[in-house]
């Protein structure tokens, strides 16, 4: 019978830590590369010349650990394969590292396990090769993942936040802003007459449906933390060119819009976690929006404005009454207003 | 979406800019006396919108920014006592006082937590019972009831733990002053409409009366203020200055009393000094006898040493309206959104954050 709790014997790599990988990890992840549990997952790779390998990690600290439309799991699966997909690669295998505090529900991360496998069996994606570490109580917030993925280029491709180029359209996969509005109001239990809902998804197939219809994107980008203010600002940073959005053209949900009135907040600086930026040559960009819009995840898909040879570095956003304005990168966190 | 989209309407902006090109003959400039307001300026582009002979000003309507260095250190040294959690609004936390800020302290081991309501503050005093819980007030008569709500909570439940360190102030103190002052030539102020819900259009008629200059209170969206400057340019060029209520959805003539009743139960009224103002007579509310008790400022006798403000720093005539964010030497330069210097540049309220943020294109 497990524990209900994590104890710090299941980080002691004892009977109690091998109960945890079987009955929580393995039963969920179980593969042929993970199942051996040997020391690394070993395995071949077909590479074709002039593919290349990718190779991406991050780390996951989302609080609270549940929220609508997901949770730190589902993160941490999607997280990693979209950065994975952001260069154009296709995901092969991800790596799961879990720092557990002492105290936190079995159940709960149980759940969260179920939610990575789901997320992963999504993405088309195993995760083969893991670790467990338990902290005291205090020294985690219930539950940190990380994850590492690894994922091979096609020949050809070069995607690249410095490869944008003056006259390249910029296309948003679909309306900004769900996934952090979600977190904030399950966080700080703002209750709100409209659901709201992260967008947390998978996007190498649609990266995929993409690069099938043509090649030749010039950058890719997720716009998660900072949201897509922030990635519209690096890009003009990295590639040394002007962007011009148009803020009329950019999707916000209605519930999102309304939340964000409510709490002083810009949509446009909120983190999405299942939408991607894309820069296409512009005679590209009519079969790219088309690849987008047949894909469950990018139906509102749409073309948010051009990159420009003037202003360079900097963003500039047309605003609804016909102004131009320029659109900062966020410093700090956003914070609701107080007057 | 309701209340949203009307008021954003493009076309309806066009005729509302249009009426205001025909209306206006000569130059005037009107001092926007809510931060918020010069942000909702900035980030709808209005000032590049407006013909030239309509100048703007920011006031000092930011409650951050007004909060002097003196007030923050207290703050800061109140924060790393021993077993106090100090809960405030967002935007307090990177204000920079003479001994770093809230942020920084949070960094050192100090228990600063971001709250989004007076309510929350007390539910984290509920569950810690063997901490000090202090909740930093800061912000006008907007916010000052919800504090004010607070206390009376606290003081119903015996929430022994809980205690407030009251920043707040009180906006037509801070307008007098300014217009007293002369320093600065205002030919009308579009007046706070968040603030003047709480304390209603009536409480401006100080300005036609005794300054001779007309008042508009505004709403937020862009329609709301292009209908306030067109009142303030219709009263210029020919009305008597008067209030004029653009903000009838939310500001009624006498503003609401059910606030009015337990700011005046809670608070009493207290010299206060004011960043770039100095102290201005009964501008500040601290907690009543009755709430005594509550009172962190009593409750914690921290003694901080002489405040400075940042060398350099125009803040204080941002503040007054006597000098423009951009002409301030430090603005964009050593003073930045990542790196501010004063509290102009941190709040979204701030004119300086404003200015910078949704720059000139």
């Amino acid at each position: 019978m497990p524990a209900d709790v994590i104890l710090l014997a299941h980080g002691s790599g004892g009977r109690l830590s091998h109960e945890l990988i079987r009955e929580v990890f393995l039963a969920h992840f179980g593969n042929a590369l993970l199942n051996p549990q040997d020391d690394s997952a070993v395995f071949p790779i077909d590479l074709p010349a002039g593919a290349r390998l990718a190779l991406t990690t991050d780390s996951y600290v989302v609080r609270p650990i549940f929220f609508p439309g997901g949770d730190i799991g589902t993160l941490a699966v999607c997280g990693t394969v979209n950065d994975l997909a952001m260069v154009g690669a296709r995901p092969l295998h991800l790596s799961a590292g879990f720092i557990l505090e002492e105290g936190l529900s079995v159940q709960d991360l149980t759940r969260v396990t179920a939610s990575m496998a789901r997320a992963a069996a999504d993405a088309g994606v195993a995760i083969v090769t893991g670790d467990t570490k338990v902290v005291e109580r205090g020294s985690a917030d219930g539950l940190f993942i990380n994850t590492a993925g690894v994922g091979v280029v096609a020949p050809g491709l070069s995607i690249s936040g410095s490869n944008v180029k003056p006259g390249d359209v910029i296309l948003l996969s679909g309306p900004i802003g769900a996934h952090g509005m979600a977190v904030l109001s399950q966080r700080e239990g703002l209750q709100f007459s409209f659901p709201l809902c992260s967008d947390c998804a998978p996007l190498n197939g649609l990266v995929a449906a993409m690069l099938a219809a043509k090649p030749n994107i010039h950058c890719l980008r997720d716009p998660t933390r900072g949201g897509l203010a922030t990635t519209l600002n690096e890009i003009a940073g990295q590639s040394h060119v002007g962007i011009e959005v148009d803020e009329v053209a950019i999707p916000v949900p209605e519930g999102v819009r309304a939340a964000c009135e409510l709490l002083g907040l810009d949509p446009l600086y909120v983190a999405n976690e299942g939408k991607l930026v894309a820069f296409v040559p512009p005679e590209a960009s009519g079969a790219v929006l088309l690849a987008m819009r047949a894909h469950p995840l990018g139906r509102e898909a749409t073309a948010i404005g051009l990159v420009t040879a003037e202003g360079l570095g900097r963003v500039v956003l047309r605003t609804a009454l016909g102004a131009r304005r320029v659109l900062d990168m966020l410093s700090g966190a956003q914070l609701p207003r107080i007057c | 979406m309701k209340y949203i989209d009307e008021f954003r309407d493009p076309q309806s902006v066009q005729r509302w800019l249009d009426r205001i090109r025909k209306r206006s003959t000569q130059p005037v400039r009107l001092m926007e006396f809510c931060g918020g307001h010069t942000h909702a300026i900035a980030r709808f582009g209005l000032r590049r919108l407006l013909p030239a002979s309509v100048q703007l000003l920011a006031g000092p309507g930011c409650p951050v920014c007004v909060t002097s260095s003196r007030d923050l250190d207290t703050a800061l040294a109140i924060a790393q006592l021993p077993g106090v959690i100090l809960t405030t609004f967002g935007d307090m936390l990177r204000v920079p006082g003479s001994q770093g800020s809230l942020e920084r302290a949070r960094a050192g081991g100090a228990d600063v937590r971001m709250v989004y309501s007076t309510l929350d503050a007390l539910a984290i005093a509920r569950s810690n019972p063997h901490r000090d819980v202090v909740f930093l007030g800061i912000g006008f008569e907007t916010t000052a009831p919800t504090v004010a709500a607070a206390a009376v909570q606290a003081g119903a439940e015996r929430l022994a733990n809980f205690s407030i360190l009251s920043l707040h102030k009180l906006t037509p103190p801070a307008m007098r002053a300014i217009l007293a002052a002369g320093e600065v030539r205002v030919s009308g102020i579009i007046g706070p409409g968040h603030v003047t819900t709480i304390i209603g259009a009536d409480a401006w008629q100080f300005l036609p009366r005794d300054h001779h200059i007309p008042c508009a209170i505004a709403g937020f969206e862009p329609l709301d203020i292009l209908q306030a400057i067109w009142a303030l340019v219709d009263m210029i060029e020919g009305a008597a200055p008067d209030v004029r209520n653009t903000y009838s959805r939310s500001v009624r003539p006498a503003g609401n009393r059910v606030a009015q009743g337990l700011l005046e139960r809670v608070f009493q009224t207290t010299d206060a000094e004011w960043r770039g103002l100095g102290t201005l007579a009964r501008s500040g509310l601290v907690l009543r006898e009755e709430f005594a008790t509550l009172d962190a400022a009593r409750r914690f006798c921290v003694q901080v040493g002489a405040s400075r403000e940042p060398a350099g720093c125009l803040c204080g005539q941002v503040l007054r309206g006597i000098t423009a964010p951009p002409e301030c030497p430090l603005f964009g330069k050593a003073c930045r959104l990542e790196h501010p210097v004063g509290p102009c540049m941190v709040s979204g309220e701030g004119a300086c954050a404003a200015y910078i943020q949704y720059g000139e294109a």
